[in-house]
């Protein structure tokens, strides 16, 4: 398995669950404050289900910061795998907690609509780093069928 | 009471791109039409409000306009860099302290979509790293969604921008200068869906410079009147309320909350005492297609959904009943964040003085328009509206 993209971002064990935080006023938050900001705020397991709130492609390159494939190199100058891979990418609404950006994975751009059930996953993001992802919960009962 | 203040000049360096001149020289040329415009030399201004997001410190500007001494304070806030230098420079003639002051803005941007650095904007690394901080993604996210709500159909997003490059051709500011159809925008390479190539502004260079004036002033300079000068009627600026979307944000509240432009409208709305069906022309922030339909209901123009309708009908053209746009906004313009809001308030003053030539709009008696409102929307979550009156 690889390196965590953040080793904070989201919970060790069998089912991994991302990170928010609990403010004092009971609101939960995306991600986790850093620093003087997470004072007062207790970390917090995200719900690994939630509703699509909304979506759309990547289809080209960003820019640095962006460290993933097709990106020169890595955060140490690792050769990164050299060809972009557009992505899918949107806002999944986590009942009563948080909505949080995400990457859509195992689906297609016409697989997606408002309010379609999707699930945390945790997926390769390069040769040295994994990140998490939500993917519609019909797609992936199909793919283990 | 606060004093009347007026636009007396207005000066543009055209928009897209010019190799020959630095980001500051096109704001340098942009003051020196604005002055020529208003009658006036560089040392009758008594202070200035400028700035740039790439093109470095407005106030070295004085090293070619003049070395007067004037107070010369650099604005540096994001996409409100040009809304940030009206407000100030008009805050600093209606409180009496100065009769005569300038806002200037410029920019040059490197090619291709902006690159943030999350630290900038409080975020962690894992947000740029990953590929999820980039201004096109939000903007395509807030409009999916507000299409899957409001039943707007793709073609609309697609005559959004056919209306921008239409009346691009007409603007001699403007940087795309050729009609584009429907069928093409429709067809061009998808940005991140719904929004094709087309349908989003570019990173651009370019120079605004205005300059305001007390009421006393401008009738001392004879500047009163039609075709001569607008009157200010409010300026309002607003940040971000709680719960709202904005762009850069990894998480958002589930509750709904405010928005930085419903603020800003609404605040213009009550100090100039006027509503928005009293607004003869408008230019709304349109960082791609959909910004400019979310930002017509935003500030009140129009119910969510109706925009369907507006632009099926041509009611946002330059002869339609409002007319939005009218220089083909930032589509046809660029984005040169420094001085792109003070172009919307530049074509403004233009339609007001009935100088825009093939795009000047009518008005509700055929002698132009007497209202007009400037709106700007940036990131992380801010707001300009300016309107303006005859």
């Amino acid at each position: 398995m690889a390196e965590k993209i953040d080793p904070d971002l989201w919970s060790e064990g069998p089912n991994p669950q991302l990170m928010g935080g609990r403010l004092p006023s009971g609101e939960i938050v995306f991600p986790m404050p850093v620093g003087d900001a997470a004072r007062d705020v207790e970390p917090y397991k995200l719900s690994r289900t939630g509703t699509l709130w909304s979506w759309t492609t990547q289809g080209f390159l960003p820019k640095e910061p962006y460290i993933g494939p097709g990106s020169n190199e890595g955060p140490n100058g690792e050769p990164s795998p050299p060809d972009f891979q557009p992505f899918l990418l949107g806002y999944v609404e986590l009942p009563g907690e948080v909505i949080v950006e995400s990457r859509i994975v195992d689906a297609a751009l016409e697989d997606l609509s408002l309010n379609i059930p999707v699930e945390f996953c945790i997926v390769p993001f390069s040769n040295r780093h994994d990140t998490y992802a939500f993917r519609p919960i019909a797609a992936q009962q199909e793919d283990t069928a | 009471m606060s004093e009347n203040v007026y636009i007396i000049g207005a000066g543009i360096h055209p928009f897209g791109r010019t190799q020959e001149r630095s980001g500051r020289e096109q704001g340098v040329y942009a003051v020196r039409q604005a002055l020529e415009d208003a009658g006036l030399e560089w040392a009758d201004i008594e202070c200035a409000y400028g700035g740039s997001a790439a093109a470095g410190n407005a106030d070295i500007m004085v090293n070619e306009l003049g070395l007067t001494a004037l107070p010369f304070v650099n604005v540096a806030n994001g996409c409100a860099t040009g809304g940030s230098a009206i407000a100030s420079a008009q805050q600093a003639v209606a409180s009496g302290m100065y009769d005569l002051a300038l806002a200037v803005g410029f920019d040059k941007h490197p090619r291709g979509a902006f690159n943030a650095q999350p630290a900038d904007y409080g975020l962690p690394e894992w947000y740029g790293e990953t590929g999820m901080m980039l201004t096109t993604q939000f903007f395509a996210l807030k409009i999916q969604r507000y299409m899957q709500l409001h039943g707007i159909s793709r073609t609309t997003l697609g005559r959004v921008a056919e209306k921008a490059f239409r009346n691009g051709a007409k603007a001699p500011h403007a940087w795309r200068r050729s009609p584009i159809d429907l069928e093409t925008i429709m067809n061009a390479p998808m940005i991140n869906d719904p929004l094709t190539k087309f349908m989003f502004c570019s990173p651009a260079e370019g120079g605004v410079a205005l300059i305001l004036a007390s009421e006393k002033k401008a009738r001392e300079l004879g500047a009163l009147g039609d075709g001569k000068s607008v009157k200010i009627a409010k300026v309002a600026f607003k940040t971000r309320p709680p719960d709202s979307f904005e762009v850069f944000q990894a998480g958002i509240s589930i509750k709904e909350g405010g928005k930085p432009t419903v603020l800003a409208a609404r605040a213009a709305f009550e100090g100039a005492g006027i509503g928005p069906e009293d607004i003869d022309v408008a230019q709304l922030q349109d960082t791609e297609s959909g910004a400019e339909i979310m930002h017509m209901a935003e500030n009140g123009f129009c119910k969510d959904g109706d925009q369907e309708e507006w632009l099926a009908n041509g009611w946002s053209e330059v002869d339609g009943k409002l007319p939005i746009n009218t220089d083909g906004g930032c589509l046809a313009c660029g984005e040169p964040i420094g001085a792109s809001g003070l172009r919307q308030v530049y074509e403004n003053v233009e339609q007001l003085r009935g100088r825009a030539g093939e795009r000047q709009v009518s008005g509700r008696d055929g002698d132009g328009p007497k209202t007009a409102y400037s709106h700007v929307y940036g990131a992380p979550g801010i707001s300009a509206v300016a309107i303006m009156e005859r």
